[in-house]
């Protein structure tokens, strides 16, 4: 077992798990941080992504102990006084059907927009390529990540 | 989908690195980026009983960029290489194949030498090295060795590392003229059914003096091609694709899988050898 400790949403966790608890399950089963939604355990549909220090990763392909005195943010992190405008531009333009893919997708697009304020088209599928929509939502998904992209540009003027 | 339970090292040097390796032997195996391995452990497709985190490995991280080449460190990231300008500028076919390498938020972990050792016959990485004829840089307790790319891919998913060896870097040699890569895959980030790396340089009368693909996902490691002689020393315009696409396709040896018959992949690998030569005498 290894003692390890985690900023999670900028709280630091303390926590001892196996070498081989994946940072999904360290999220889940060990911080009861449930948001971070687990599909396919091996990082084909992007459910579980997070930020690591700012950047999105599969926490269900990065163990626990390897990220230990690093930054995860979860989509329990993302809005620190309500919901965060990528969060809203989800809910406007039912970004979200089931909601199993939400966390994933919401994660990857705040780190996207953050590097690319003003995607085209062509970068926003490409910037949420890795993430799968079983629902098939994608064309809302879109419309978020662009109107997302809106809220942030009013936002920060 | 969870790993099998294994005895977790983090060395914080390449010494500690190796002397890890050397004592674990045939059951250690290292993990960088774990972009591959982890599916590998989640699957129970592997199950090493000694797993070497060289995440905190110092000096691995590195990126430098001379006029021969690009040498890239063990823990450089996909992402990391494929946003530096020096890098790229020196060498645009890393950008190029880095483009193809599953998806942004998988290239933030996996690593450039990781996808090197993992040596996977569809994976764009081993063919870029392939084609230029780079090398990969081992350490062991006994000190380091340089493999040629030529003998480092010795069938799939199986390289020249030793057990006892790290992969510390990888050098990419310089290409004096133009490149791509292109590739067919069912979905955007998914392995490809076919996929072809070109390196071409045009004389001054931009006839082709030089021409060599690299294809991948047709045989047990990327197949390396010199087009010199069936490029038979045109302009790409009056260029006889039938004699340069033959010359490919009698030297794959494609399979079928669930995901393409074996003539299918064949077709495909003539229509991007094509289009490769073709950007690649455009860059």
């Amino acid at each position: 077992m290894h003692d390890i400790t985690l900023v999670v949403n900028g709280v630091p966790r303390e926590v001892r798990v196996p070498a081989r608890r994946l940072l999904s399950d360290c999220l889940r089963h060990d911080l009861g941080l449930t948001g971070t939604h687990v599909g396919c355990e091996h990082g084909v549909c992007g459910a579980c992504t997070v930020l690591l220090d700012g950047e999105p990763i599969r926490s269900c392909l990065t163990f626990a102990v390897t990220v230990s005195g690093r930054e995860i943010t979860t989509v329990e992190g993302l809005g620190a006084d309500g919901p965060s405008p990528v969060q809203r531009a989800f809910a406007e333009c039912h970004g979200l059907q089931c909601g199993f893919c939400t966390p994933g997708f919401l994660c990857t697009t705040t780190a996207f927009l953050r590097d690319n304020p003003a995607p085209t088209d062509e970068e926003v599928l490409e910037g949420i390529s890795g993430n799968l929509c079983r629902c098939t939502g994608y064309q809302n998904i879109i419309k978020s990540v662009h109107r997302a992209a809106e809220l942030l540009a009013e936002e920060s003027s | 989908m969870k790993p099998p339970p294994f005895d977790y090292h983090a060395p914080v040097s390449v010494a500690e690195a190796v002397e890890v390796l050397a004592e674990a032997g045939a059951h250690g195996k290292v993990l960088a980026g774990g972009q591959s391995l982890i599916p590998m452990l989640n699957m129970r497709l592997a199950a090493p009983a000694h797993l070497v985190d060289i995440n905190r490995v110092a000096g691995l991280g590195e990126i430098s960029a001379g006029p021969d080449g690009v040498r890239v460190g063990a823990l450089a990231r996909h992402s990391q290489v494929e946003r530096s300008p020096d890098a790229c500028g020196t060498l645009p076919l890393l950008r190029q194949a880095l483009k193809l390498v599953a998806h942004p938020v998988i290239r933030n972990r996996g690593t450039v030498v990781g996808s090197l050792v993992h040596a996977d016959p569809s994976a764009e990485l081993p063919a870029v090295l392939a084609l230029l004829g780079g090398s990969v840089r081992l350490a062991s307790r006994g000190g380091e060795r340089e493999v040629a790319a030529a003998d480092f891919f010795t069938g799939p998913l199986e390289s020249a590392t030793r057990p006892g060896e790290l992969a510390v870097s990888a050098f990419f040699p310089a290409w004096p003229g133009g490149t791509a890569f292109v590739e067919v895959a069912r979905r955007h980030g998914d392995f490809a059914m076919a996929g072809v790396a070109a390196a071409v340089r045009l004389d001054d009368d931009l006839r082709v003096a030089e021409a060599r693909v690299a294809c991948i996902s047709v045989g047990p490691a990327p197949v390396v091609v010199d087009l010199t002689a069936a490029c038979g020393n045109r302009p790409v315009a009056s260029m006889d694709w039938r004699a340069v696409v033959s010359a490919v396709q009698e030297r794959i040896e494609p399979e079928a899988d669930i995901h393409a018959t074996a003539e299918y992949r064949r077709h495909l690998t003539g229509v991007l050898v094509e289009r490769a030569v073709r950007a690649a005498a455009d860059a």
